[in-house]
This record gives C-alpha cells, sequence and structure tokens, in this order.
C-alpha cells in the first residue's frame, strides 16, 4: 500500500498538469480577488445597502475561494483516474500492482495530500490578491481575527475534499473528456442554477444545501451565493464536511464495483 | 538457474457477449525455453494474455502462474514481467519517469530504471517525453518496464512490432538468453516468420481454438518440403519428376520438386544415372504451415 500510494505521487508530479492546472486556479481565484475587493470596497455600499462591510465583507470576500476555486481540485482529482484509462496506463499500473482496492485507496490519499496543497496555493491566490485592496480602500484585511482563521482552516478542509470527490468522480466516469464536461457543467452551470432555483421555495430550501457545492460553502463557512439577500439555509461546517464525505464514499464505491471490476483493457 | 513458475492455462473460456474470444483453451508454458504463442490478428492472443495476467476475468477455466493466478501472486510486478501494448504510455511522461513510476510497487529502486534504459539502449532519450519516441523506442520502453522486477517468467504480446531488423536480431538473443537463465518465456506473434528462430515450443491458436501445440520441430514437419535439384541435363531432371509423380516446377536455377525427401530425390537420380550438379534440401516455409494449420479451422462453426 505504502509503494502504492509512492506510485501514485510520482504519476501525478511526473506530468505537467498539476502546475498547469494550479497556475490556471491562481490566476482565476486573483482576478476574482482584485476585482470583488475593489468593487465591494468603493461600491459595497451602494450595492448592499451598508450591510456588508468590515469583517463580514473580509469573510465574505475570502469565502468565494470555495465557489470560484472548487472546479481545480475536482479536475485535478478526476484526471487522477481518467488519464490512466485515457493514455491506457491503467494497464502497467494494474500489472505492478494487481490489488485493485489499493489503486483506488492510494489515489484517494495522494489525492487527500494534493488537495492539501492546491488549498494552501488558493488561500494565498484568493487572500494575497483580496488583502491588499480591502486594507487601503476598505475597514481592514482582518487576518488577526479568528473568524478569518477558521474560514482558511475550511477552505483547506473542502479542498482536500474535493480533490478526493474528483478522484471518485473520475473512477466512476473513466472517459477524460466526459469528466471534465459533467465537472465544468457542474460547477459553472448546474450547481448555481440548481441552488438558486432549489433556494427560493420554502419546500425544496432544506433540499439545496445537501447540494455539493451549498455543502462545500458550509465547510468554509461563507455562502457567498445567498450572501446579503438571507435565502438558502446553509449546514454547520461538521455537517457540510459529513455531506460531502458521504458523495466520496458513494462514488468511491461505485467505482470499486462498477469500474475496477470490469475487464481492464 | 533461477526454478522459474510453469505458466499453465487450463479449459480457458472468454466471451464477450454473444462472442466467444478464447474456446477452452489449454496449453503449458515451460521455464528454461521459449514458448511461441501464435495465431492471426483477432484470434484471442491478447485476451488470453490478458487473462494470464488478472486483467479480464475469465468465462471458465483458469490462467496460473506457478500455480497461483496472477492477482494471487504476492508480488506480480517482481515475478511477471509483461509487455502488452507499446500505446500504454502517458505521452507527457519521460521514458525515465515511466520506469520510475512503477518502480515502488515492484520493488526496485530507481537505479534499476536507469540501468534498464541502459540496456534497452534508452539511455539518450530518458528524459525526453514518450510522446516524442518511435514505435520501436516504444516497445523497448516497455520491455524495459517488463524486465524491471527482474522477473522469472517474460510474457510479450507482439513485441517484434515496430522494432527495425536490428532490433529484432537484439530481441532475439534477449529471449534466448533468458531462456538459458531457465526463465519462462511466452511470446505471442501473428507471423511465424519474426519468432521462428527464436522459439522451441510453439502454441497456434484460432478463433480462440488451440489448433496445434508442439516443439518448433514438430511444427517444422508438417511443412511442405522442397528440395532444389540441378544439373547438366534439365530434361532428364524433370522427365524423372514427372516419371516418379512428384510435383515440381521450373526455376531458373534448376527444378524444385515438392514434399519429396532429397534423399529420395538424389536415389532416383542415381538409379537412372542422371548427372547432379545440385541436390539441396530447402529451408522450410514456416509461414506456409502456419496458414496451412491455422486455415483447416476456417470451416464455419
Amino acid at each position: 500500500m505504502i509503494a502504492a500510494i509512492k506510485s501514485e505521487f510520482r504519476k501525478l508530479f511526473s506530468t505537467r498538469m498539476w502546475w498547469i492546472l494550479a497556475i490556471v486556479m491562481i490566476g482565476y481565484l486573483a482576478f476574482v480577488g482584485i476585482l470583488m475587493s475593489i468593487m465591494f470596497t468603493l461600491l459595497g455600499d451602494e450595492m448592499t445597502g451598508g450591510a456588508v462591510q468590515g469583517k463580514t465583507l473580509a469573510v465574505t470576500i475570502y469565502g468565494f475561494i470555495n465557489p470560484i476555486g472548487y472546479v481545480f481540485p475536482l479536475l485535478i482529482g478526476s484526471l487522477l483516474f481518467t488519464s490512466e484509462f485515457r493514455h491506457q496506463t491503467i494497464t502497467p499500473s494494474l500489472l505492478s500492482g494487481a490489488n485493485r482496492t489499493h489503486l483506488l485507496l492510494s489515489k484517494l490519499v495522494v489525492s487527500a495530500v494534493v488537495g492539501l496543497l492546491y488549498g494552501v496555493i488558493a488561500v494565498l491566490a484568493m487572500i494575497g490578491s483580496s488583502a491588499p485592496f480591502l486594507q487601503i480602500l476598505g475597514d481592514g484585511h482582518y487576518l488577526g481575527d479568528s473568524e478569518v482563521w477558521k474560514l482558511i482552516a475550511g477552505s483547506l478542509l473542502v479542498f482536500v475534499l474535493w480533490t478526493m470527490f474528483g478522484v471518485a468522480l473520475g473512477g466512476l466516469i473513466v472517459n477524460q473528456v466526459a469528466a471534465i464536461v459533467v465537472i465544468l457543467a457542474m460547477t459553472q452551470f448546474v450547481e448555481p442554477i440548481l441552488g438558486l432555483v432549489l433556494g427560493i421555495p420554502e419546500a425544496t430550501r432544506g433540499v439545496a444545501q445537501f447540494l455539493p457545492a451549498a455543502a462545500g460553502n458550509a465547510v468554509v463557512g461563507s455562502n457567498s451565493l445567498a450572501m446579503g439577500t438571507g435565502m438558502g439555509d446553509m449546514l454547520t461546517r461538521t455537517e457540510g464536511a459529513a455531506v460531502l464525505m458521504a458523495y466520496i464514499v458513494i462514488f468511491a464505491l461505485l467505482c470499486r464495483f462498477i469500474t475496477l471490476r470490469r475487464d481492464i483493457g | 538457474m533461477v526454478t522459474s513458475p510453469t505458466i499453465e492455462v487450463t479449459s480457458l473460456t472468454k466471451d464477450f457477449g454473444p462472442v466467444r474470444a478464447v474456446d477452452d483453451l489449454t496449453f503449458t508454458v515451460q521455464p528454461g525455453r521459449v514458448t511461441g504463442f501464435l495465431g492471426p490478428n483477432g484470434s484471442g492472443k491478447t485476451t488470453t494474455l490478458r487473462m494470464l495476467l488478472g486483467l479480464f476475468r475469465p468465462t471458465s477455466g483458469t490462467a496460473l502462474i506457478g500455480g497461483k493466478s496472477y492477482v494471487e501472486l504476492d508480488r506480480p510486478g517482481a515475478v511477471v514481467g509483461a509487455a502488452l501494448e507499446a500505446s500504454s504510455f502517458h505521452p507527457g511522461r519521460s521514458g525515465l519517469d515511466h520506469l520510475r513510476v512503477y518502480a515502488p510497487q515492484i520493488g526496485v529502486p530507481d537505479s534499476r530504471a536507469h540501468e534498464l534504459l541502459e540496456f534497452v539502449g534508452l539511455s539518450d532519450a530518458k528524459d525526453r517525453r514518450v510522446g516524442g519516441y518511435s514505435m520501436g523506442m516504444r516497445q523497448r520502453l516497455a520491455l524495459a518496464y517488463a524486465l524491471l522486477g527482474d522477473p522469472s517468467v517474460i510474457i510479450l504480446d507482439e513485441p517484434a512490432n515496430g522494432l527495425d531488423p536490428q532490433g529484432i536480431a537484439w530481441l532475439r538473443q534477449l529471449l534466448r538468453s533468458f531462456a538459458a537463465q531457465g526463465k519462462t518465456v511466452l511470446v505471442s506473434s501473428h507471423v511465424l516468420g519474426e519468432v521462428q528462430h527464436t522459439v522451441d515450443d510453439v502454441v497456434v491458436i484460432a478463433r480462440g481454438k488451440k489448433i496445434h501445440a508442439s516443439t518448433l520441430a514438430e511444427l517444422s514437419a508438417l511443412a511442405s518440403k522442397r528440395v532444389s535439384v540441378d544439373g547438366p541435363d534439365r530434361a532428364r531432371i524433370s522427365r524423372l519428376a514427372i516419371d516418379n509423380q512428384w510435383q515440381w516446377d521450373s526455376e531458373n536455377r534448376g527444378i524444385v520438386v515438392h514434399d519429396v525427401d532429397a534423399s529420395i530425390v538424389g536415389a532416383k537420380a542415381f538409379a537412372a544415372g542422371i548427372e547432379l550438379h545440385r541436390l539441396v534440401d530447402e529451408e522450410v516455409a514456416l509461414g506456409g504451415v502456419f496458414f496451412r494449420v491455422a486455415s483447416q479451422n476456417e470451416a464455419p462453426r
């Protein structure tokens, strides 16, 4: 199992995808961080009637890390599986280590570590790009505040979970193009829209909070999409993490008993 | 000498939906010999090898290596070295990294990867991405992967594909040396000529069924014989062939007689007082036998 984990690390870090995706993520998060911090510090009072300022504003902007960033850990996680099938390296992988459960578990372990790495990078990009503007143009960056530190801890945890989620999803949808399309569609269109649609009527509001992205926001502790409107219930951090864990376990089991039971070749 | 495991395939069958790809296949592969696993494309060779390597689940029957299935082996990558196709590489990974990725699970240090790249002649290209490798280089890399764990069982699927004649000669020597070390070597091919100078034993399949298994020598005995005869009076030689009801052709270097031993041709010519300048048993064209053996199975099932 240790050897299998070592192999998985080498698989990921011997190709370029991990740092290319990381650079795109830094660019995207920094762009949003700069844009949002300038917009809200200069025009925030007019937009929200003064409801979002000071620490609330800092937490809100730092909290964009999940809804904006979570597509990246999902993608890199899914690639751990889909690239094996795309390039048929699954054959030498299973020849050098024939235990298929170990293959899945070692990918999940590696994804957790990579998720933490991506989380650190994302936090630096998000806060590094927005904190200076909050400090200069607004009421301060609040980086010493315990609520901000909880948000940072939650961000790191949620990135770990998203990367594991990506592995499990990629293990179920092994076609690389299909997996990328599903992840992009879910994160960029389906979930945001579904979250809004389900979040408005009283009857479905409870359901909306169990969507993956909403659960991720709960882990971070900032529901940026529902910001200032008072709409949309949110789970606690622990509940949110439990919901994401449940998705991971379900997809991982499906991967083991569907994908990895099949003939390979 | 190592005591290498024997490969035992017993009543192995694989169905893909309604199609029976491998049909009740039974054969053994002995250590210390090179066994050629032969059959036309699509005859079920790769499917059989994938079952042997634990990648496909057999519909019925067993494929064992030293009495165990591949997944039951403690460290399969260290016991069995296999190269299935030349396309199983991540194009963005260097040749060296391709080996380093699998080294931990096979249980060898990174230095072994460098050693093997040297051995297969890829040292200069080891840091280049595999996407830029030629077909022959990929075959060499696949072979290096198969040999990482210094395995006692070596299974290669069409290893000569894409190799240049020099590479084929090198591979032939390599396989012979493995057999000499007592290793168990199984090599598939759809071209008998490619392996006929390499193998000791042959297993021939067509449409998933075994149609022949023997030593190479026994297979050669099935080949049509060609005896090339020449002398000052070719007309008398052809007369002799007609009188004895031999099949014969006229070629520019003389007369070729089919399916008769050279000794018989010589004796008859001597008895008839015909002067001969040349009487040669020509090397049997095994490709022809292969076709003949294979086509016996072409009748609809």
